[in-house]
């Protein structure tokens, strides 16, 4: 699969270095160059330089041949809006986004977008944590 | 109207100034001296601080007894985000956002924004009509029908100038509505109204139909 993430954080290059060692091809988008130290050195795949809601910024990713996109940045609307596009003006099948706000991500989710919220999942995480640890006691 | 505004900076401060006279306005905006500003100049009851795309702030402002909402931030994805809520969550029934980046215009159509507005539009526009460029200046999409309400200026070498509306071979999809004169005078477009050059015409047209009607409007008379 060829797959674009936006968002070259913590989650989004971890997400890329894994994707790239199931033997998927990457490209992976930041509006910070700096954000690119998050990779390790030995990450193949293409690092873009821009804004992942600009249409411009996924033709350059070749994102009309893309299998999946991943919107991955800490901002849940610029995720919404650039998984729109992905979805809508370049058609591409699987596409995910994270969004934080867990109001918002039913809103999206309601609109049909393949969402991930990481608030609920951590906080289930940290729930069953210590719930355990309250249960080995 | 009950109207909430995304947005109180320049844009969103003097269109609340517009408006306040005649419909109840509330402004949400996120920084707090923005918020003072309006406050001290048109009322606290005009403004809000929070996060516009925040529900439960939304829900503070009165969003499900709104009857319009209008993003107008500097950033594409928050007005989106803002207007997309207000439809899905409060049922808002009609949503204008403003656009900066002039892709997003029709993929903001496409996941029903009733209106959009483009300033980088709208100015490139008047540029290029300033230039020996041919173009047709979009003043307004209506989404509903998939319209554009576009504006041109005759050019002095067209080749419809001096015919008759009856004579002008328009695509199907395109309705002349308007025609202004130099001295600007507006007409309806009457089959005997004659063209002039420098007249500008206000036409509605289909997307499909807008290069056609571009091409029919301003194409230059064949030199003899």
């Amino acid at each position: 699969m060829y797959v674009i993430i936006m968002g070259c954080g913590r989650l989004g290059a971890e997400l890329a270095t894994k994707l790239e060692e199931d033997g998927h091809e990457v490209s992976i988008l930041d509006i910070d160059k700096l954000a690119f130290d998050h990779l390790p050195p030995s990450f193949s795949g293409k690092k873009i330089l821009g804004d992942g809601t600009d249409q411009n910024t996924l033709r350059r990713a070749e994102a009309d041949r893309a299998d999946a996109f991943i919107a991955a940045t800490r901002g849940d609307n610029r995720n919404a809006l650039a998984a729109q596009v992905a979805r809508h003006v370049f058609q591409i099948r699987r596409v995910g986004s994270v969004i934080f706000d867990p109001i918002r991500e039913e809103v999206y989710h309601g609109l049909g977008l393949r969402t991930i919220n990481p608030t609920k999942i951590e906080a289930q995480l940290l729930r069953e944590l210590i719930e355990k640890e309250d249960g080995a006691e | 109207m009950f109207i909430i505004v995304a947005g109180a900076g320049k844009v969103g401060y003097h269109l609340a100034r517009a408006l306040v006279a005649d419909h109840e306005v509330l402004v949400i905006e996120l920084d707090p001296q923005r918020v003072d500003f309006v406050a001290e100049d048109l009322g606290s009851e005009v403004i809000m601080q929070g996060d516009a795309c925040d529900a439960a702030t939304m829900e503070r402002a009165g969003m499900e007894r709104a009857d319009l909402v209008v993003g107008v931030t500097g950033d594409d994805q928050d007005n989106l985000t803002f207007c997309q809520i207000a439809k899905a969550k409060f049922a808002v029934p009609r949503a204008v956002a403003r656009i900066t980046n002039p892709e997003n215009e029709d993929l903001f159509r496409k996941l029903g924004i009733d209106a959009t507005v483009s300033a980088t539009n709208l100015i490139l526009g008047h540029i290029e009509q300033e230039l020996p460029w041919r173009g047709l200046i979009h003043l307004m999409t209506l989404r509903t029908r998939g319209l554009e309400l576009v504006e041109v200026k005759v050019p002095r070498d067209a080749a419809i100038v001096g015919r008759q509306v009856k004579q002008l071979l328009l695509p199907q999809g395109a309705l002349l509505s308007l025609v202004i004169d130099a001295e600007g005078t507006p007409r309806l477009p009457t089959p005997d109204v004659t063209i002039r050059a420098d007249d500008i015409l206000l036409a509605v047209t289909s997307i499909d139909a807008e290069e056609t009607l571009r091409a029919a409007l301003t194409s230059a008379a064949p030199t003899p």
